[in-house]
């Protein structure tokens, strides 16, 4: 598998997905995710898959809790207000350890906002968006080649952890085409799932999948079970990418889209030597805390831009921890922040005048 | 070099898919590209656009605010986007449905009379080839070949029968930009 192909962001998740063995898909229109979708209506079914489109995106949630439980591999995609309505279900499918996989191709809000690139749903995805203690794997891929790599790392680590994993892209990174790579064999077989419901001639005794518990006692221990999975997720799962970090005055923080507009920036820096470095975070939880901490030894000051008005920059302030200045750049409602416009706030800090 | 383009139109100018076809071209040379269309409110009267970057590098951003390419297919998008060429930049405009001439004297400039030339080869609906054919004669940063083999890929093939016409049209266009 070594021909590039030109493909839309959306359609290259899709067929990242079937690549990785997804046969099931549950979904409900909304821009600007609808070609994958599309894509999975057109593709799943010459896989001998299965592409439902719901009623609802409550009913698309909870057909993947159903699936999810059966023991399939299994896929949802949204953009923000329709992930916001989806988010009872991810609790239930976090709370009775569900392998499951979401895309958010986060749009312009609060409400129905726009329809143009945000990342304003970070919070929403990272802090547990539904109710209750619980914890997502959240993958923020910059570049559609890393998108399609990161779809088949979501469904492995989904499995691992019996976990809800969440990509997080933007309507930028579904709508842009740019060459793809599908580089690993294709998954033609799925680690067995002794714990699905897949009837008791499959498996010895009842399978149970389910998120009451009515005793405190019992939701005490399942909760502390969840939470020590959380933290070897936190342990063991940290990815990020770290550019010019060495020797910087400045470290930005940035993710997804906005990277790579931040990455522009700084090589104009750069080229004017002002020593700007970057630190993108790749999975936004866990946040690559030791990063920034690492960073903080060595930095004069850091700088968050995202598209929202401020939000990762909360956990690179907990992660710097007050030994440095945090400042924070961002536009919002689907306006992207120009490399231009970066390039000027990297000079006010350094400057002084932020 | 690093060719950051905006391809601006209305709907059925044909301007998503000669970025795209430049994009795939360039692809095919392995050098890093991307192509972003327009998906928002603009698109719905006026103007639908796609900026493409096309570079020896990684591609950084693909939102480009300040191109060092514009093609304009109509007046909408002179009006738009003729302001924002970085100076020493090139602007190529439909001469055929553009009647102003654009205003800037800092940037490099080319008329081409897309739907006249497509005329006269026999078929409206190539003007973008023409123009994406004067794009190359100005600014060859890929091979014709490659942009011929990238219309076999992107044409569905029920419309390779029209793969000449949109080759002779690349052609005439490429004549025209190498000349100006």
């Amino acid at each position: 598998m070594g021909e590039k192909i030109l493909m839309k962001g959306n359609e290259a998740i899709g067929e990242a997905a079937i690549r990785a063995g997804c046969r099931h898909f549950f979904g409900y229109p909304i821009t600007p995710q609808n070609e994958l979708p599309e894509y999975m209506a057109r593709r799943l079914p010459e896989v001998g898959g299965v592409m439902v489109q719901a009623e609802s995106e409550i009913a698309a949630i909870n057909m993947v809790y159903g699936a999810a439980g059966a023991g399939a591999r299994v896929m949802t995609s949204s953009s923000s207000p329709g992930i916001s309505l989806k988010q009872e279900g991810l609790s239930y499918i976090a709370a009775a350890e569900l392998p499951c996989v979401i895309v958010n191709m986060v749009r312009g809000g609060p409400g129905l906002g726009g329809i143009q690139p945000a990342q304003s749903d970070y919070w929403q995805a990272t802090k547990g968006g539904g109710h209750g203690d619980y914890r997502m794997l959240v993958l923020a891929p910059a570049s559609l080649q890393e998108m399609v790599d990161l779809v088949r790392d979501a469904f492995a680590l989904a499995d691992k952890y019996r976990n809800p994993v969440m990509i997080l892209g933007d309507g930028m990174l579904g709508q842009m085409m740019e060459p793809v790579m599908f580089k690993d064999e294709e998954v033609r077989e799925l680690p067995a799932k002794e714990w699905a419901t897949t009837g008791t001639r499959n498996h010895p005794g009842r399978n149970v999948i389910n998120s009451l518990y009515l005793q405190p006692d019992r939701l005490e221990a399942h909760n502390e079970h969840l939470q020590r999975k959380y933290a070897q997720m936190a342990a063991n799962e940290v990815r990020y990418e770290s550019v010019n970090v060495e020797d910087a005055d400045l470290v930005v923080a940035a993710f997804g889209s906005t990277a790579r507009i931040v990455r522009s920036a700084m090589e104009a820096a750069r080229q004017e030597g002002l020593r700007v470095g970057l630190i993108r975070p790749i999975t936004l939880w866990p946040f690559p805390e030791e990063a920034f901490q690492q960073a903080a030894k060595t930095a004069k000051a850091f700088l968050s831009v995202e598209m929202s008005a401020g939000q990762m920059v909360e956990d690179v302030r907990l992660a710097v921890n007050g030994q440095k200045p945090v400042y924070f750049y961002g536009r919002t409602g689907g306006m992207i922040p120009t490399p231009e416009a970066v390039l000027e706030k990297f000079k006010k800090i350094l400057g002084g005048e932020a | 070099m690093t060719h950051e383009m905006i391809f601006a139109g209305f709907g059925g100018q044909g301007v998503m898919l000669m970025g795209q076809i430049l994009a795939y071209a360039g692809m095919l040379e392995d050098k890093h590209v991307s192509w972003l269309p327009s998906y928002g409110p603009e698109m719905r009267g006026g103007t639908a656009n796609c900026t493409v970057v096309v570079a020896e590098q990684h591609v950084g951003s693909p939102v480009v605010t300040r191109p060092n390419l514009v093609v304009a297919m109509n007046l909408p998008s002179l009006d738009k986007f003729e302001v924002s060429i970085k100076p020493g930049g090139l602007l190529i405009y439909n001469s055929s449905l553009i009647s102003r001439q654009p205003g800037r004297n800092d940037i490099e400039v080319l008329a081409v009379p897309a739907n006249e030339i497509a005329n006269e080869l026999g078929n409206d609906r190539v003007s973008n080839m023409v123009v994406l054919g004067a794009l190359l004669g100005k600014r060859p940063m890929v091979k014709m070949e490659s942009i011929h083999a990238a219309l076999r890929h992107i044409l569905p093939p029920h419309r390779h029968h029209l793969l000449s016409l949109n080759e002779r049209a690349l052609a005439s266009g490429q004549a025209l930009g190498n000349s100006n």
